[in-house]
């Protein structure tokens, strides 16, 4: 295994870990919010993770896969926050 | 301001290719091969419209050529016809690229800006990784009010996502001229001079060079 | 220069690693989100660069990547503030300070 492929591998190890400790504070909670900012952190991460991953199977449409990944994401996160935004008030 | 050609320029190149602008309608009239005086006058008034349809433009050409990521003839040719058409569906939603403030300073000082923003987001890492790995938290959060002098929608924005990558500041809501800021480290007893003089001016400054 | 770029990308994700560390161990929802957000956003750009400088011809489709979430990233998390903040949830202060 060449260095670069190690430290490739060290840093995906670490980004799994991240990836935990969001999913640790998404299940605790405790509020919806809290979930909420845990799910939009992990979707950066697992957008980083995709980045990742193109050089390592050697295939640029990981790339397309983040980039839209991303996207929608956003869209999502903007969509729940109206809701909690709104749903409150009422 | 704007020199007159480029504008008369603009409006050429937006002549017939978005028709369903609003704005743009009036111009629709005159025919790109014989700008009539008044045609010129015309959309001389509407600067700003047409400055906007050139942003968007600019960004959907610049779009495209990342992401196809080449120099071909073909996807220039398809990129052209994709940028148009992107142009005229949205056009009549962009109206927040109207607060950019062309001119010849435009690049340097959007360079400056990314280098002030750069140095500002790992300076911000920095003091987040300072704060969560020492043992007992040293943080003192506090909610204050920032008054900006940017006008533009697209200034706020700007100014709105500078804040919230920069050291120990987020912002949580703009309304008008009043940003809502948390503050990881806030200082007890500041007021809202002080609190926009620390968290917004440095930024502002960079940002009034570009956009309004 | 390749191991630049993965040193660079192991950097990306230490810097996630702190985001997410900061999620877990802040005290309020205001403060996760300002450490996460900063921390996530210099990580993926530290990704990014890494990728990058493995292969160099990908440079265009990763600023776009990176542009894009440069503009929403920061957005997200605003978003998700004033949500909060409009709801009705205070933050967690040592003092009180503003109209609020």
């Amino acid at each position: 295994m060449t260095p670069d492929l190690f430290i490739q591998f060290a840093a995906l190890i670490v980004f799994a870990a991240a990836i935990l400790l969001g999913l640790l504070r998404f299940l605790r909670g405790p509020a919806t919010p809290d979930r909420l900012v845990a799910a939009d952190i992990l979707t950066v991460i697992a957008t980083a993770i995709l980045v990742v991953l193109a050089p390592l199977l050697e295939s640029a449409l990981y790339l397309d896969v983040a980039l839209i990944y991303s996207v929608l994401a956003f869209v999502g996160i903007v969509a729940l926050a109206r809701i909690i935004e709104t749903g409150k008030k009422t | 301001m704007k020199p007159r050609s480029q504008g008369k320029h603009l409006s050429k190149k937006k002549h017939g290719r978005l028709p369903q602008s609003g704005e743009g309608e009036s111009e629709l009239e005159g025919d790109s091969e014989h700008p009539a005086p008044d045609s010129l006058q015309s959309s001389r008034d509407q600067l700003p419209a047409t400055a906007t349809g050139l942003t968007l433009l600019l960004i959907a050409a610049a779009l495209w050529l990342l992401l196809t990521g080449t120099l071909d003839t073909q996807e220039l040719v398809v990129g052209a016809l994709v940028t148009v058409v992107v142009g005229a569906l949205a056009y009549a939603r962009s109206g927040i690229f109207g607060g950019v403030r062309w001119s010849f300073v435009l690049p340097g000082a959007l360079l400056v800006y990314l280098w002030v923003f750069s140095v500002a987001l790992v300076r911000s890492n920095i003091d987040v990784a300072r704060r969560v790995l020492s043992p007992d938290l040293p943080i003192r959060p506090g909610v204050v009010k920032v008054r900006t002098g940017l006008t533009s929608p697209l200034g706020r924005l700007l100014l709105a996502n500078s804040i919230t990558l920069t050291p120990g500041t987020l912002t949580v809501d703009v309304e008008d001229d009043l940003l809502t800021i948390h503050w990881i480290d806030c200082p007890p007893d500041i007021d809202m001079e002080a609190a926009t003089a620390a968290i917004a001016g440095e930024f502002e400054g960079h940002l009034r060079r570009f956009v309004r | 220069m390749s191991v630049i770029g993965s040193l660079l990308i192991l950097l990306g994700a230490l810097f996630c690693l702190l985001g997410a560390l900061g999620l877990w161990r802040m005290p309020d929802v205001y403060n996760r989100i300002q450490t996460g957000t900063k921390a996530v956003t210099l990580g993926v750009l530290a990704t990014l660069l890494g990728v990058a400088l493995l292969r160099p011809d990908w440079w265009p489709k990763l600023a776009a990547i990176g542009v894009l979430l440069l503009l929403t990233n920061p957005v997200g998390s605003s978003v998700i503030a004033r949500a909060l903040f409009r709801a009705g949830v205070r933050p967690w202060q040592t003092h009180d300070k503003g109209e609020h």
